[in-house]
Order: structure tokens, then C-alpha cells, then sequence
């Protein structure tokens, strides 16, 4: 066992530095820093201009080789400060990351937590209900309903239910962010409402097929031959043998339960990750896109080794090491 | 005079094929009594697994039991409630299955998996449940039971994982027992052990037995009654010693003269020319005529009927008819 | 060549390239079954994306008129379909004989269908014009990336070693990346054309399907037939070629229109965040979105676009689950 773990971590480790060796062929050797600073400072600045703001942000060393000294390349500083979580500063107002990173993480996972817990408990209950019913009326209505829900864009949700539920209707702000315990709910209300109707559709579709598959193997019509009534096969024998896929479903939404919803946040104010992301690419800000994009893939690598331990609680003949 | 532990009338199954529904089990009959051992014979594809599995009302869609009536210790299954057909399953009647790899769930305890077709059945706390559980896997022959208790479907061969199944399929004592091809999947020496078991479980506990196999091997080491199917019929029925011993239906006859170990060394084996056909392809008339070496005028257009030929055995030839009527 | 030129030539090549591969599919007695099986399935859906499709190539053939014939930019056959000074000056509501600010006549007066937008541009023409930019993005981005996905997928599921390790890391890496986010990554670094737009869709909507394929040459290659055949002394690469791929069509061919939807609506949330290509329904639903406050409300730029993008991801979207249905190896086994 112990072996298996410290041979997932050095797999993951290694995929981080190729993700961060990959961000620095993206940014700046496709774009170079020649690039960059054009977006930053204007496209028609003289070269001057250009040397001075590549000076201050570090981008004007060698960026790959370095002859008279050869750590003293970009490469090797990209490296050294992504892994040391060393984030600098924006290229577009020169904030710290860090520090923005922090302030934008709470209003992130306060939204994204119990989209994340509701999206989940309505996935999983809803489909484990419509395969109860498998075949009749009931599965099929909701499987036609599945697929058009699915087929409408995140974005239209959002405006439709922005539009209804906070102009028309008035029941909650339409946008803006209060952390006070009292009024937080009700801005939560809607991008929560939103992010579940935007899921909903093809979280449906598809744990509704991992349990239908379930109910047709042999041990489901042992358990029938020994008296168990349906409910219970749901419950006690699909249920248990479908965690698999669902905690691979499950882990791959965890990136996102920090990164934010881009879409969700920016249009309903929310001051999260998500928002900032969006901020940066209005600015043509490389640096903070960066960061989020190796914060990001982190979170998804250091969650894909905690998956692959949780099978083996899940499922017994999962054996590792 | 007790209850007979089976009756079957009239029985037909169909799966929707090409040209509409096609039966694939035809107007069956067939008579268990308590305590008897019925071997129920025939090559693949002839029906007698869905025979099984419509006893317990387990025919998989899109499946369907259109007619007859089943009679499971004088209770109709057919018209019960799910409530009472799942009250059934289990008590009444159990089944065990052929694979027993993919028969057991995987993620639960093999233990676990006794003790709920237990308390299914009975108001017993978790711990009695347990200790019964343990009974019924030393009686079925799986050393060091209270261990195994705790062992997962994967750590076991597939002999033990059979000899769960058939503990899961006693545990709410049935009186009928309903096994469709238990050994196939198994090795030969392990087969002798489940067949010895089964006999053994059926000698101390008076339980009546319904075997579903294509060996006739095994027939002959564990069946009181036989009854050959082929293509969704019974063509010939009688005591193990009147089929085995004289099988009248030429199927039968056969059947019997193709196994390998009765032909003298050397010899060409003998076989039964053409294939098994398929449900939407049965013949007219007996269905067994275009294979049939003894096939006459009536045998393409007519079906036969049954002839009774003494000692409860009886055929459904034409041939045999003729000769019986002269 | 100017740019249009090459468009009409790339559109001419690709009509060509889809009849010779129906033409060669028809000879496949399993394709052939399959498709008048889907046919038989959802012919509404299939009608409605034929429809689109044929919307998308009207748009594609385009060329200037003559010198001094009027317009000098190229203008597409469903263009022209519609008169030469169609464009009014701003808004107008469907079917009105007056501007929606200030009143002033149209000049085609009651012809706008859906209203104008804010440039006068007719909503209608501008919802059929989306069609193109959606099958750009959802047809040509998988057409360059099915290739790749099976050249590498392939490759490292058949030689295995070191091929295979590399193939994995990569692949790896590429899916570590949150999705979106690694979309907005390359096509900031790439820059905005609808080329690179589709290069970084492709690279990202592309990476499942590689391990996909990598898995089923796994298992391909145990097969008992390719063992004879390397048995045999065939060449790998004729092994590849002859038994591998075509076992992989089926899957190609469900991917494909499975992922077709996500790649247009992926472009959508990219065009709302100004990444995206114009002309795209994505690009007008952003536009639309702070009409939607004024007062009186103008809504049928947001509409025509919704409605249009729904229409196609729906009909897709039923399409694929028939596909998916009718090229389940399992049935294709059963039919065979």
C-alpha cells in the first residue's frame, strides 16, 4: 500500500512540473514576453517603454538558457515560484496574487460548496429514483425533459433566471455579494439555482445509465430470487456498486469548487476566484491566469490520488500496492 | 397426502422477436413432489432456463409469461401480489444460479449476503442471523465458516462461492429448490462435491429439488424423475432408470448414445445430424423431425401428443405411437 | 488567394470528402444497416440538422461582385438571398415599418422577420449565419482533432514502451487542466482568430478520446485475429491500418456527435467572454444581454440566437443518443 501511494504521488508530481513546464512553453514562448508587455502596456508603446515593465515583472532575463549563469532564466524562476507557491504580482495592476487568491477564496466556496453537496444529492437521488422506474412513463418523461435541459446553454439559464426570478418576480437580488450570515442566502440563491438546473440535465443521463446497468447484472436477480423487494435493491445493491463512477464524477468536479464558476460569479457579482479569472482576461493578464490555471490542475491531481484511495473503501476487490 | 412441491400447466414464455412475440417456452407441463429430485434435460437454447426463471416470476424483460399456471405448493404464483411473491422467494422456493462468479455481490460480505436472505424472511436480530449464517455455511461444507463470514465474493474459488449460494438459498428453508445448471461453470471434481452436497441437503431435509442441467451425467447421479426438453417442449418424461436406462424418444435415445464414454474406443463418435433450432425457426409438425433418423409421413405436419408407455414414463412421438396403438 | 477563395475551395474539398466517404460507408452492409436504422429513429432530428448544415454551406460559398456592381466585400449565396441594402441604421422590432429610437421609415419596411439589431443588421439572416460558425466549430474542429486523437491514441495503445509512456504523460497533463480554463490559456496565448479558436477546442475537447482510443487498442490487440495476423507476418502497420481502425469507427463516429454540442456551446461561453468567433450566437447573445435592460425591453436579438442555438444542440443531442443506441457494439454484434 505504501508503495502504491508514494508511487501515485511521484506520478503526480511529475504531471504538475510537466503542467508548469507546459504554462511556460504556453505563455512565454508562444506568446513571449515581447507580447505580453504590448498587451500590458499598449500596442504601440516605443521599445523603451516595453524593456521598463518587462524589468519589473522579471521577464526580461533568458527564458530558457542562461550561458554566464544558468539558473538565472525564466524558466527555472517560473519554476522555483510556482512550486514555493511564490505567485508575484499581476501583470495587469500589479496586485499581489497571493493576496487576491485568499480574498477571492471565500466567496468561491461559499457558493460553490453547496452547489457542489445540492448538484450531488439531486444528481444521485433523482437518477436512483427514475431507475426504480425504469421503462415506465415516469423514466421517460424525465429522460426527455434530461436531454432538453441539457441542450440549453449555461448562459441562457442564467440570463432567464436573472431576468425572472430577480426582475420580474423580485425574489432575490439579481447580482452583488454579502457575507453577512443574515442576507448571504439570498444572494447565494440564485447562481445556486442556476448551477443546478445547468447540471442537472446531464448529471441525470448519466448516473441514471450507470444504474440501470447496475440492476441488470446477476447478483441483482440473486437478491430478487432471495425476496428483496426493489426499493432495497436500489438502495442497498445498485447504490453501493455504482459509487465507483460517481466518485470519479465526484472528483472531478473538485478543481472547481475553488477555480469557481466563471460565468456564475462574474454575472452575479460574486467576488470569487471565478470573477477574478474573468478580470484577467478582460486585462490580458497572463500571471494571474497562470496561477489559476496550475491551482487548478493541483487541486485535480492531488484529487485524483484521493479518489483512487477512496476505492478501495468502496469497492473491496480494489487492492493496492 | 401433502401439497405437490411444484405444478406446471400449460406454461408458455415469449421474448418479441422478428415476426412478433415468439414463444419460447410451449404450453409446458411438469409435476414435483415433495422430496423428489427432477432433472429437467436439454441442450442449450431449448428453454429450460426460462422454464426456471418464470417459476419465480424472474423472466427478464422483454420477456413475458403469457399463459399457464404455476403452482408452487398449491399457491399460484402467477396472480400473487409482489408483496407475497417476494414473501415466496426464498421460503416457498429458491433458486441458485449457474454463474456463480457474477452471482454474489461484490461489494458486500459474503456473510452479509446470508444473513440478509435471512431476515428477509424472519424477525431475527442481526447477531442470531449471524450465528444461523455460520450453521448454514458448516452444513454446506465451507471450512472454518465464522471466518468466511467476513470473506468477499473475489477471495473465494468458485466452488465455495456455489456453496454460498446454495447456503443463501436455504437460509429461509424452502421447500422447494430450484437449481438451473449449478455445476456447468465448475471444474469436474468440484462438480462431484455440489452434486454430493445438494444430495445429501435434499436426503436430511425432505426438500424438493428441480435440476436444470444439459449433463446427463449428473442426471444420472442425482435425478429420481427426468424430463427432456427440446425446442421449447418436453418430448419424452419418466423415472431416471425408464429414460436413462430405455429412452424411447428418439431425441433421447440420441441424446444418450452421443456421450463420449459410451462409445467403444476408437469408434466414430456418434451424433445427432443438424443443429438445435432457434425459437423463430421451429419446425412445423414435431419439432425434432428434420433431425429425427426415424422421421415419417405425419412427423412435418403434425404434432404428436403424448403416448403413455407404463411406470409414468411417456413420449411424444409418432413412431412410438404408431407402435404402441398396433 | 484571397481569404474567401480559400473558404470556398476548403467547403467544396469537404462536401467532397463527406460524399466519397457516404459513398464508401453504403458498401458496408453494418454502416448501411446502421444508418437506415437511425433514420428510422429520429428523422425529425436528423431533418433539423440537415437543415442547419445546409444553412451553414449557403453562408460558406461566397464571392465579390464585379467592380463597381455594388459591395465590394465578398457576400455568401444566403446573403444574397436577401436584398443588397437589407441593412438599416439600428434597432427595429420584428416585422415594424420604423425604426424601434426616433421612428424613422425602414427602408425595407415589415421585411425584418426578427427585427434589426443594434447595427440594423437583420436578425433573422444573422441567426441562419450562426449555423456556420456552429458547424465550424463543432464539424472542423473535430474534423482536425479525430486524426490526432487516433494517431496518438493508437500509437500508444498498439507499440506501448516508451511511445505509450510519453502518450500517457501528455495526455495526462492535458487533462489535469480545468477545461475551460485551458481553453481561455491557449487561445490568450494563440490570439483570437477563429483558427486558433478551434486549434485550442480541439486540443481540449479531443484529449478524452485519445485515452479512449488508446484503451480500446489495448484490448484490440489481444484480440485473437490480430495475433494470427502478427502471427502471419503481417505488417504493423497494415495490422493498424486494417483491423484497429476500422473497430475504432463506431467509436469515432459516437464521439463525434457526443461532443459536437459541448464544442458549440463551449465557443458560446467563450464568445461571452470575448474570446470567441464572430458571427457566432454566443457573440450575439452577449450583445443582446444589456438590451434586455432597457426600457421597453428589445428581446428578439437574445431570442432568435437562443432559439437557434437550442434548436441545433437539441437536434444533436437526440441524434447522438441514437447513434450511441444504434452503434453499441453490442447490437451491432446482435444485427450482424
Amino acid at each position: 500500500m505504501l508503495a502504491y501511494l508514494v508511487r501515485r504521488i511521484a506520478w503526480g508530481f511529475a504531471t504538475v512540473l510537466g503542467v508548469l513546464l507546459f504554462l511556460f512553453l504556453l505563455f512565454f514562448m508562444l506568446a513571449t514576453p515581447d507580447d505580453i508587455a504590448r498587451r500590458a502596456v499598449g500596442e504601440k508603446a516605443p521599445q523603451t517603454v516595453l524593456d521598463q515593465w518587462k524589468a519589473n515583472h522579471g521577464y526580461d532575463k533568458p527564458r530558457m538558457w542562461n550561458p554566464e549563469s544558468p539558473a538565472d532564466t525564466m524558466l527555472f524562476d517560473h519554476f522555483r515560484r510556482m512550486l514555493t507557491f511564490d505567485f508575484g504580482r499581476s501583470d495587469a495592476d500589479d496586485t499581489p496574487i497571493s493576496q487576491r487568491l485568499r480574498d477571492g477564496s471565500g466567496p468561491s466556496l461559499a457558493f460553490t460548496v453547496p452547489l457542489f453537496v445540492l448538484g450531488l444529492a439531486l444528481g444521485v437521488g433523482l437518477s436512483l429514483f427514475v431507475a426504480f422506474f425504469r421503462d415506465t412513463y415516469i423514466d421517460r418523461a424525465t429522460t426527455v425533459i434530461a436531454v432538453l435541459m441539457m441542450s440549453v446553454s449555461t448562459l441562457l439559464y442564467i440570463i432567464g433566471v436573472q431576468f425572472l426570478l430577480g426582475k420580474l418576480l423580485r425574489w432575490f437580488p439579481i447580482s452583488g455579494f454579502d457575507p453577512s450570515p443574515e442576507v448571504i442566502l439570498r444572494f447565494l440563491a440564485l447562481p445556486v439555482i442556476v448551477g443546478l438546473l445547468a447540471g442537472v440535465g446531464s448529471d441525470l443521463r448519466f448516473y441514471r445509465t450507470v444504474f440501470i446497468e447496475e440492476t441488470s447484472r446477476d447478483y441483482v436477480r440473486t437478491a430478487r430470487a432471495k425476496g428483496c423487494g426493489e426499493g432495497r435493491i436500489m438502495t442497498h445493491h445498485v447504490l453501493r456498486n455504482s459509487l465507483i463512477p460517481i466518485l470519479t464524477g465526484v472528483v472531478m468536479a473538485i478543481p472547481f469548487l475553488f477555480t469557481g464558476s466563471l460565468l456564475l460569479e462574474s454575472f452575479f457579482g460574486i467576488p470569487g476566484l471565478g470573477a477574478m479569472t474573468v478580470d484577467a482576461i478582460n486585462a490580458n493578464d497572463f500571471s494571474t491566469l497562470r496561477v489559476m490555471v496550475y491551482i487548478g490542475s493541483l487541486l485535480f491531481i492531488v484529487g485524483q490520488i484521493a479518489t483512487d484511495f477512496s476505492y478501495t473503501l468502496a469497492d473491496p476487490r480494489v487492492r493496492l500496492g | 397426502m401433502s401439497e405437490r412441491a411444484l405444478e406446471v400447466e400449460g406454461l408458455v414464455v415469449t421474448f418479441p422477436g422478428e415476426t412478433g412475440r415468439t414463444p419460447v417456452v410451449d404450453h409446458l407441463d411438469l409435476v414435483l413432489d415433495a422430496g423428489e429430485t427432477l432433472a429437467l434435460v436439454g441442450e442449450s437454447g431449448c428453454g429450460k432456463s426460462m422454464t426456471a426463471l418464470s417459476l419465480l416470476r424472474l423472466v427478464p424483460k422483454p420477456g413475458r409469461i403469457e399463459e399457464g399456471r404455476i403452482r408452487i405448493e398449491g399457491q399460484d404464483v402467477l396472480s400473487l401480489p409482489i408483496a407475497d411473491l417476494r414473501s415466496l422467494r426464498g421460503r416457498r422456493a429458491a433458486m441458485i444460479f449457474q454463474e456463480p462468479m457474477t452471482s454474489l455481490n461484490p461489494v458486500h460480505t459474503v456473510g452479509a449476503q446470508v444473513v440478509e436472505a435471512i431476515r428477509l424472511h424472519e424477525r431475527v436480530s442481526a447477531g442470531e442471523a449471524r450465528r444461523r449464517a455460520g450453521e448454514l455455511f458448516a452444513r454446506v461444507g465451507i471450512p472454518d465458516p465464522g471466518a468466511r463470514l467476513d470473506a468477499y465474493p473475489h477471495q473465494l474459488s468458485g466452488g465455495m462461492k456455489q456453496r454460498v449460494m446454495i447456503a443463501i438459498a436455504l437460509a429461509a428453508k424452502p421447500r422447494l429448490l430450484i437449481a438451473d445448471e449449478p455445476t456447468t461453470a465448475l471444474d469436474v471434481t468440484i462438480q462431484a462435491q455440489i452434486l454430493d452436497l445438494l444430495r445429501d441437503l435434499r436426503r436430511d431435509s425432505g426438500m424438493a429439488l428441480l435440476l436444470i442441467t444439459h449433463d446427463l451425467g449428473i442426471v444420472n447421479e442425482v435425478a429420481d424423475r427426468v424430463a427432456v426438453m427440446y425446442a421449447g417442449q418436453l418430448v419424452e418424461q419418466g423415472s431416471r432408470e425408464a429414460v436413462l436406462g430405455k429412452p424411447r424418444h428418439p431425441y433421447t435415445q440420441g441424446l444418450l448414445r452421443s456421450i463420449p464414454a459410451r462409445a467403444a474406443r476408437g469408434a466414430r463418435l456418434t451424433e445427432i445430424r443438424g443443429s438445435v433450432p432457434s425459437a423463430s425457426a421451429w419446425p412445423t409438425g414435431c419439432r425434432f423431425h428434420p433431425r429425427c433418423p426415424i422421421a415419417f409421413e405425419p412427423c412435418p405436419r403434425i404434432d404428436p401428443g403424448w403416448t403413455e408407455l407404463g411406470g409414468g414414463q411417456r413420449a411424444r412421438c409418432h413412431a412410438i405411437a404408431r407402435e404402441f396403438s398396433a | 488567394m484571397e481569404s474567401h477563395v480559400w473558404v470556398n475551395c476548403a467547403v467544396a474539398l469537404l462536401v467532397l470528402a463527406a460524399l466519397a466517404a457516404a459513398w464508401r460507408l453504403r458498401r458496408n452492409v453494418l454502416w448501411r444497416e446502421a444508418g437506415r436504422e437511425l433514420w428510422r429513429r429520429r428523422p425529425f432530428a436528423l431533418a433539423i440538422v440537415g437543415l442547419y448544415t445546409l444553412f451553414a454551406l449557403l453562408d460558406s460559398v461566397s464571392w465579390v461582385d464585379a467592380a463597381g456592381a455594388g459591395v465590394r466585400e465578398p457576400r455568401s449565396l444566403l446573403v444574397r438571398a436577401f436584398p443588397a441594402d437589407f441593412q438599416e441604421a439600428s434597432y427595429s422590432a420584428p416585422l415594424a415599418d420604423v425604426e424601434f429610437y426616433g421612428g424613422e421609415p425602414l427602408t425595407h419596411p415589415g421585411a425584418h422577420w426578427l427585427g434589426t439589431d443594434i447595427l440594423g443588421r437583420d436578425v433573422f439572416l444573422q441567426a441562419l449565419r450562426g449555423a456556420r460558425v456552429a458547424l465550424l466549430v463543432g464539424g472542423l474542429t473535430s474534423l482536425i482533432a479525430i486524426p490526432l486523437a487516433l494517431l496518438f491514441g493508437v500509437a500508444a495503445g498498439y507499440r506501448g514502451g516508451w511511445v505509450d509512456d510519453v502518450v500517457v504523460f501528455v495526455i495526462s497533463i492535458l487533462f489535469a487542466m480545468p477545461g475551460l480554463l485551458l481553453l481561455i490559456a491557449l487561445i490568450m496565448a494563440l490570439g483570437r482568430g477563429p483558427v486558433q479558436v478551434c486549434v485550442a477546442l480541439g486540443v481540449t475537447g479531443w484529449v478524452s478520446f485519445a485515452r479512449l482510443a488508446r484503451g480500446e487498442t489495448l484490448k484490440l490487440r489481444e484480440l485473437d485475429y490480430v495475433q494470427a495476423a502478427r502471427a502471419l507476418g503481417v505488417s504493423e502497420l497494415r495490422i493498424v491500418l486494417r483491423h484497429v481502425v476500422p473497430n475504432l469507427m463506431h467509436l469515432v463516429v459516437i464521439t463525434f456527435v457526443l461532443t459536437f454540442s459541448g464544442l458549440v456551446l463551449s465557443e458560446a461561453v467563450l464568445s461571452w467572454l470575448g474570446l470567441g468567433i464572430d458571427g457566432s450566437w454566443g457573440q450575439m447573445i452577449d450583445q443582446a444581454r444589456d438590451e434586455l435592460s432597457r426600457d421597453p425591453i428589445i428581446w428578439w436579438n437574445l431570442t432568435a440566437a437562443s432559439a437557434a442555438l437550442f434548436g441545433l444542440i437539441l437536434a444533436v443531442n437526440l441524434v447522438g443518443d441514437a447513434v450511441r443506441d444504434v452503434l453499441d457494439p453490442r447490437t451491432l454484434r446482435e444485427r450482424a
